[in-house]
């Protein structure tokens, strides 16, 4: 067996889900190798070099790789790993964008957001907003998949001593071009792997009353989310909704403030160890999932959290 | 330009399901079936496409049992000119959908195809991308933003990070993100005319594709039930549990 990892990253540093799905390769065997695709990238090669447990990582380090375009990279990922039994990526927006190009090249089905290794060929898997965990057999050759990071441990980052290699297999096409892109600026810890999240829903009302989470937020050194519903109304960016079809928390605190509880909010944050609820309606679903619920309107109850904390 | 859009029929998104007690799927019987909203939105926006007058002609496809006809009938409702119909076993996979899918652009010779970038079902989140690798087409998944002028299309990509804009050059798939568009509902005379469309039907067979995977689904349980907690009176309560109780602050 060996196992292919694909690093997410943006060419200065490792993202910390590349952590996760190292763990989730060990559980699956121990020959691993991590591939860095991009450009410029030495310090995350030295990054993924030191995490424990992987062997090899191979560096691609070409300007075709530098944003990441899935029509470049599925290429690459593809020749190079043809011949490895299993290849790994975080489900993040990368990974998901790359990897079934990936399985599709290679002929194989690809599995995502995989959140438990029962052995090196069946997997589990939660399906319809995580109403139901899937169990599922694959009988290719290669394991094409995406790991759920919240599911796995991180590896530890420090004290491994992989060797590394580079490729010099460059892959490029003239059908897509990377313009540009918009990253939202934040002091505070990324929202996957925050130990405590706040997040505001519609009843926040608008986007400055976020101002009031972020008071909170700053108190509890957390990350701060939102619902759909706040991010459709324009109060918040995209990068901050949690659910199905956003982002997978499970921090050691979710608060949930002004969040009715949908069942694709609560598909990104249910396996949160502690829940709390801030809602006026004591009627909301959410207050189902949550371990301590206060029925009470978050204009009152959140600047007096703020200030008693 | 042609437009393919694919749809999916699935269970209502609201509706929470419930496992099989044999644990050999979910309970659908009975279940309100919808199209999924990705796709809602992926049609959607080929009909502005239409509308705008980029696109001449939009054909709806489905891949599924002979009752996602229903589905169908509704993008057309909401203005796709024409359907197909690919009978497959409800369960077919991504990959033999990609290449169903593959064989109709093929034969259809479109310029764009518009997924959704999900199901709600089995969140799988492939379809849209195996095209791509087998058609060689580039892609702009998760898209919230699209124009197309010039032979090319721009699509700005909703990422972990932030958003993304990429240039394609036409042909291209596209897979819609929530935010791309608000589709509209349906009229009563489009349903009407809807009815006059054409569907046409085919099989794997005909596409010549094998639609066996190499995934099996050996078992499907539900998730482990988490407990209402307890309601507090008081934020000086909430305080006092999360750290005396709950330990988490
Ligand atoms: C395909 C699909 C995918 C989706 N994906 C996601 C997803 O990834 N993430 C997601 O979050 N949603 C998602 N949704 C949307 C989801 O169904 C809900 O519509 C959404 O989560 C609702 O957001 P909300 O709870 O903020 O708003 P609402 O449901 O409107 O709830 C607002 C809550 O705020 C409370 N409230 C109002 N004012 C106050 C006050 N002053 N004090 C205290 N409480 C107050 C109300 O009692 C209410 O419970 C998706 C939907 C679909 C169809």
């Amino acid at each position: 067996m060996s196992i292919l990892v694909i690093a997410d990253h943006d060419n200065a540093a490792l993202k910390p889900a590349t952590l996760n799905t190292v763990t989730a390769a060990k559980e699956i065997g121990s020959d691993i190798t991590v591939l860095v695709a991009g450009s410029g990238c030495d310090a995350v090669a030295k990054a993924a070099a030191a995490i424990d447990g992987v062997s090899k990582v191979l560096v691609a380090d070409n300007e075709a790789y530098k944003n990441q375009l899935p029509e470049n990279l599925a290429e690459l990922v593809a020749e190079v790993g043809k011949d490895a039994s299993h290849i790994l990526a975080p489900a993040t927006t990368s990974g998901k964008n790359f990897m079934p190009r990936v399985a599709a090249l290679l002929g194989v089905a690809q599995i995502s957001d995989i959140t438990a290794v029962k052995s090196e060929d069946t997997f589990v898997r939660p399906i319809y907003a995580g109403n139901a965990l899937a169990t599922v057999q694959s009988s290719d050759n290669v394991k094409v998949i995406t790991v759920r990071g919240t599911a796995f441990d991180a590896a530890v980052a420090e004290g491994g001593s992989a060797s590394v290699e580079t490729t010099d297999v460059v892959k490029t096409q003239e059908v897509a071009e990377f313009i540009s892109e918009e990253l939202t600026k934040s002091e505070r810890p990324e929202l996957t792997g925050a130990k405590i999240v706040i997040s505001g829903g519609r009843g926040m009302q608008n986007g400055e009353n976020f101002a009031m989470l972020e008071k909170v937020a700053d108190k509890l050194g957390a990350a701060i989310g939102a619902s759909r519903a706040a991010v459709d109304a324009g109060f918040v960016p995209n990068d901050m909704q949690v659910g199905q079809t956003g982002k997978i928390v499970a921090p050691e605190l979710y608060i949930a403030v002004g969040i009715s509880g949908a069942i694709q909010h609560l598909a990104g944050m249910k396996d949160s160890k502690v829940i709390v609820a801030i809602n006026k309606d004591e009627e909301a679903p959410i207050f189902q999932v949550a371990d301590y619920g206060l029925v009470a309107d978050l204009f009152k109850a959140i600047p007096e959290l703020e200030e008693k904390l | 330009m042609k437009i393919l859009v694919a749809i999916k029929r699935v269970v209502d998104p609201y509706v929470k399901v419930r496992v099989k007690a044999d644990n050999s799927g979910v309970d659908l019987a009975n279940a309100k079936m919808a199209v999924n909203p990705f796709c809602e939105i992926a049609v959607e926006e080929a009909v502005r496409l239409k509308e705008k007058g980029i696109a001449e002609e939009i054909i709806v496809v489905s891949i599924g049992e002979k009752n996602c006809q229903e589905q169908i009938r509704t993008a057309l409702a909401l203005g796709a000119d024409r359907g197909i119909h690919v009978e497959a076993p409800v369960d077919v996979q991504p990959l033999p959908v990609a290449r169903m899918l593959q064989k109709i652009v093929e034969k259809e010779g479109v310029e764009m195809v518009i997924l959704g970038k999900q199901s709600v079902d089995s969140d799988n989140n492939q379809v849209g991308q195996m095209l791509g690798a087998l058609t060689g087409m580039p892609q702009g998944t998760f898209a919230c933003k699209l124009e197309v002028a010039d032979g090319k299309a721009k699509v700005t990509r909703e990422i972990d990070g932030g958003e993304q804009t990429v240039s394609l050059k036409l042909p291209a798939i596209v897979t819609t993100d929530l935010r791309l568009n608000e589709p509209r509902y349906a009229s009563l005379p489009n349903i009407m005319k809807a009815k006059k469309k054409t569907i046409d039907s085919l099989t794997p067979e005909e596409l010549g594709v094998d639609v066996s995977s190499g995934l099996k689904v050996i078992s499907v349980e539900p998730p482990p039930a988490r407990s209402a907690g307890i309601k507090v009176e008081s934020v000086d309560e909430l305080i006092s549990k999360l750290k005396t109780e709950a330990k988490v602050i």
